[in-house]
């Protein structure tokens, strides 16, 4: 299939990649750009292992076209800890929290807390409940998930107040 | 070192791979690239039971791009991780037996044409009569097999009698039979299969990445199926996605990349779709039961008598293990001087049942601990008066001849009682409103290996030297529930150092030592038999060396906090580097090495002292137990069972680390909160399954999480090393049963079929007000 070139922003680093127009998003980043953090649990949308960050907002890489991408901004797992290496406060809940265990619904988990809490900074149980409803997870059963995400608010609020 | 006083063990640690994990940085086989690596795709049957007439993949050969496709013609050695009943093969041979079978895999460029090469090959089918019911498939048998050489249909029947249950039944005051039945689930782990292989026909090695939790028997398999001698294969396991038992056997993506490989030279990559999941399952056996219990006027169990047919799918997986499983789950953790069990697991055309998280005790669990809630409503008690009543204590033998060298479980049953307010809830709250109490156990290992063999289960290897510092070496594998951290923490309270500083090289079977794999929840304690015993090596040499640097006796020196101590006169201490250091000048490097076998007990009946087929199963070295009070919402509108509240309480003997106990007990109660209300595999008449997505496959999402309240009771095995027992499969056990205690309390209706769902709840509403 006729490839085309597109130029994605991924973790704030330029890319230009060729894609066909059934290109996905997720095996773009995968496979073409090689980072391979963001993960296909499904490959049809439900289950949210695949969840990037495009222009701020959670989409779903594996239902994303990369053809329909060009010139969006898009943070995956690899690009949220700092310059320095620091973990992200939602990375260093999870961590703290008990809220990894098989890890592989972690990097979608993680990037759509980041997109709850750049939203609402303070959300309830029940916001953080709806926030992540789309995203699996078979090992923890979400109760430390919901907790560590809380805890993350916290640590980001305080953080702020300095 | 024995006792509780612990540093390393006990402590709520984070896990050592969990920095990789939340930076996206863990590579899991998918991840992994190789040079001039080709893609592997499986032609799947589109049948559920045909004979294969006729395979052409001229076409898909001659497609540009495309490497090399195989059939079951290539590989026709049967495989099977129980070997008296191995009957699986790679890629269907003459005939396929489910929907979705293998029957040719090509390798490719790249997937795309891969797929597109599928698409090529050409398969003829004869169809066959599809037995999708076990009932039907031995009604059948004389007119169609689904296995030539199973005349039955039938994979394997067992009769176990202990005791004189017929007599016991005919002195009981309460007696109660039903019949329960649990659906056909999946493991729903979030990464699918995935194996990667790499055969140099220079050396004549493979190596196989793969997800998997037991890489032995992965590694036995192979050598099988491609037919080559166990060292010269190498299995090993990248970060694995969870497994639940699901990853607990080879899987046909492993032998299709180790075959593509060697067929053309380079490393193939086979990865599932979702479907590829579903389709070719392994989840848990749906059970069609029959129980019996009896009680004598004072509430004491009598007897119990169980009838259990297993649908087992086209092949014999774990099948007759899982079979066994069930009958000795009927035997604790209530004392039962007299039961029988006869039970049959079956062949239908449908994708194989095999090992699933808590196997073989959920199902009679079900139905166990519903019937007791009935019995004690009979005799007008508390179900919690009639389960403290039977429970084990530590110290029981069963009739069995299962073991319980310690339980907490009355401790267990009284916390969740407590800390629920269930006796002041049961029975008294409005209709809609209902609490439901059940309890549980869970083996930590089994007595014997798969195969027969007598070699130690575990061997852990610790290796000590100023390079790397401490590294812990064993095959065990961390699918995500943590032995990896474990590990480290029990190597490090012996050897008197940080967890941080021991390194745990594991799923690997060329760089780590023996070990059977993660299942029968045994790593924990299997690998701290062994670690206990490697360690105290490697002190023993540093006691020798460091008493000379001291002018002290080796035996009146100990270590903590990295330094050794004279404990009579403590301000003589040495820091434990500087020990090493002087060891590994003079000598070397250090290594340390120990052996878990366990306890090998006989399966008999001990009021004859006679051996009963199959009660080998069952046996393990201790037993964690586990007790729920779970309270639910009954929307009588709508039929939806709504779970309020988890209240659980826990023995895992000594927790190594709590944190990570607790995740392992609520991601079970979730776990299994799914199959209680939502899961089931739908296969339409042909045999195609339904919902092979997770769209329409329901499991449980952070929605459905009610209120969770665990408690991790005190407890200790001194006969377990660091007093440990399993956590990861106990909990299970009990939270279908307390659900369906639960609702029946909440409507006064007994439901006795999985899942309960909201048309099953709206109907049994419906037909109570027509009474």
């Amino acid at each position: 299939m006729k490839q085309q070139l597109i130029q994605l922003e991924i973790n704030n680093q330029l890319y230009e990649i060729p894609v066909t127009p059934r290109d996905l998003l997720v095996d773009v980043i995968r496979k073409k750009v090689g980072i391979t953090g963001t993960k296909k649990g499904c490959g049809e949308g439900d289950c949210g292992a695949c969840t990037v960050l495009m222009d701020g907002a959670p989409v779903l890489s594996c239902l994303t076209l990369a053809i329909t991408c060009q010139g969006r901004k898009i943070i995956t797992i690899e690009g949220l800890a700092d310059e320095q290496g620091a973990l992200h406060p939602i990375q260093q809940s999870f961590l703290d929290h008990g809220a990894v265990q098989c890890g592989f619904c972690t990097p979608g988990m993680i990037l759509t807390t980041k997109a709850l809490l750049d939203k609402n900074p303070h959300p309830d149980q029940t916001s953080i409940k709806r926030g992540i409803a789309g995203n699996i997870c078979r090992c923890t059963g979400y109760k430390k998930i919901v907790e560590a995400i809380g805890a993350a608010a916290d640590r980001i609020a305080t953080r702020e107040v300095k | 070192m024995e006792g509780k006083k612990f540093s390393q063990v006990g402590r709520s640690v984070t896990r050592i791979d969990g920095p990789a994990k939340v930076k996206g940085e863990a590579i899991y086989t998918d991840d992994m690239v190789m040079a001039r690596m080709a893609h592997g795709k499986i032609k799947r049957s589109t049948y559920a039971h045909a004979f294969i007439k006729n395979i052409d993949y001229s076409k898909a050969l001659a497609l540009p791009g495309v490497l090399a496709v195989i059939t079951g013609e290539d590989a026709p050695n049967k495989w099977g991780i129980v070997p008296q009943t191995a009957n699986e093969v790679t890629l269907a041979v003459d005939k396929v037996r489910f929907h979705g079978e293998g029957v040719a895999a090509v390798a490719a460029i790249d997937e795309e044409t891969a797929e597109e090469a599928l698409d090529l090959i050409e398969v003829e089918y004869e169809p066959l009569p599809v037995l999708l019911d076990p009932f039907e498939s031995m009604k059948r048998a004389g007119e169609i097999l689904i296995h030539e050489n199973e005349p039955d249909n039938v994979l394997h029947q067992g009769e176990q009698l202990f005791g004189n249950p017929d007599q016991a039944f005919a002195g009981c005051k309460y007696v109660l039979e039903k019949k329960f039945y649990t659906s056909y689930v999946n493991h729903a782990f979030l990464e699918p299969h995935s194996s990667l292989a790499h055969y140099d026909p220079q050396n004549g090695q493979l190596q196989l990445w793969s997800s998997n939790q037991v890489p032995h028997y992965l590694h036995r398999q192979l050598s099988i199926v491609m037919d080559m001698p166990m060292n010269k294969i190498r299995v090993i396991l990248p970060a694995v996605g969870g497994g639940f038992g699901g990853k607990g056997e080879a899987s046909s993506s492993d032998f299709c990349a180790a075959l593509l490989s060697r067929k053309t030279g380079r490393p193939v990559r086979v990865t599932y779709d979702r479907n590829e999941v579903f389709v070719t399952n392994k989840g848990r056996h749906p059970c069609h039961m029959k129980m019996k219990i009896g009680l004598d006027q004072n509430g004491y169990i009598q007897a119990v008598d169980f009838d259990n047919t297993l649908d087992g799918g086209a092949y014999a997986g774990w099948g007759m293990v899982v079979m066994f499983y069930t009958t000795s789950m009927i035997h604790l953790p209530y004392k039962v001087p007299n039961a029988r069990a006869r039970v049959r697991r079956v062949y239908t055309n449908k994708p194989t049942c095999g090992a699933m998280r808590g196997l073989g005790g959920v199902q009679p669990r079900y139905a166990m601990e519903c019937l007791l809630d009935e019995l004690a409503e009979m005799m007008g008690v508390s179900a919690y008066e009639l389960k403290m009543k039977n429970a084990v204590e530590s110290g029981y033998r069963s009739v069995s001849n299962l073991h319980v060298p310690h339980t907490e479980y009355k401790k267990c049953l009284q916390t969740v009682v407590e800390n629920s307010g269930y006796l002041e809830k049961h029975g008294k709250q409005p209709f809609g409103k209902g609490i439901g109490l059940a309890g549980g156990y869970y083996i930590s290992g089994t007595a014997y290996t798969l195969y027969l063999s007598y070699k130690p289960h575990t061997t852990v290897l610790i290796r000590v030297d100023t390079e790397g510092g401490v590294t812990v070496h064993c095959a065990a594998a961390d699918i995500g529930q943590g032995c990896n951290t474990v590990m480290a923490q029990m190597a490090a309270e012996v050897l008197g150092v940080n967890y941080e500083d021991v390194h745990v090289v594991s799923g690997d079977t060329e760089l780590g030592t023996f070990d059977l794999g993660s299942f029968a929840s045994r790593v924990t304690y299997a690998s701290g038999v062994a670690i206990k015993e490697a360690a105290r090596q490697i002190n023993d040499k540093l006691f020798e060396v460091a008493a000379g640097m001291l002018s002290c006796r080796a035996e009146q020196l100990e270590v903590r906090d990295r330094r050794f101590y004279s404990v009579f006169e403590p301000k003589k201490n040495i820091e434990w580097e500087k020990v090493v250091d002087v060891y590994t000048n003079t000598v070397g490097t250090l290594t340390g090495i120990g052996h878990f076998s366990p306890p090998r007990l006989k399966g008999i009946d001990l009021t004859r002292g006679e051996r009963v087929q199959g009660a080998n199963i069952g046996h393990s070295p201790t037993f964690g137990f586990s007790a729920q009070a779970i309270e639910v919402d009954v929307d009588v509108e709508t039929g939806k069972v709504r779970v309020t509240k988890v209240t659980e309480a826990g023995d895992c003997g000594q927790a190594v680390n709590p944190m990570s106990v607790e995740g392992q007990v609520e991601g079970s109660i979730m776990f299994t909160l799914g199959q209680a209300l939502y899961e089931e595999m739908h296969l339409d008449e042909d045999g195609r399954m339904m919902n092979a997505c997770l769209h329409h496959y329901k499991v449980p999402t952070v929605m459905e999480l009610p209120e969770m309240d665990t408690t991790i009771v005190d407890s200790y095995d001194p006969t377990a090393p660091f007093g440990v027992k399993e956590s990861g499969e106990g909990p299970v056990q009990p939270t279908i049963p307390a659900i369906a205690n639960a609702v029946y309390d909440a409507i006064g209706v007994r439901f006795t079929e999985l899942p309960i769902t909201p048309e099953k709840v709206l109907k049994a509403l419906k037909e109570k007000q027509g009474k």
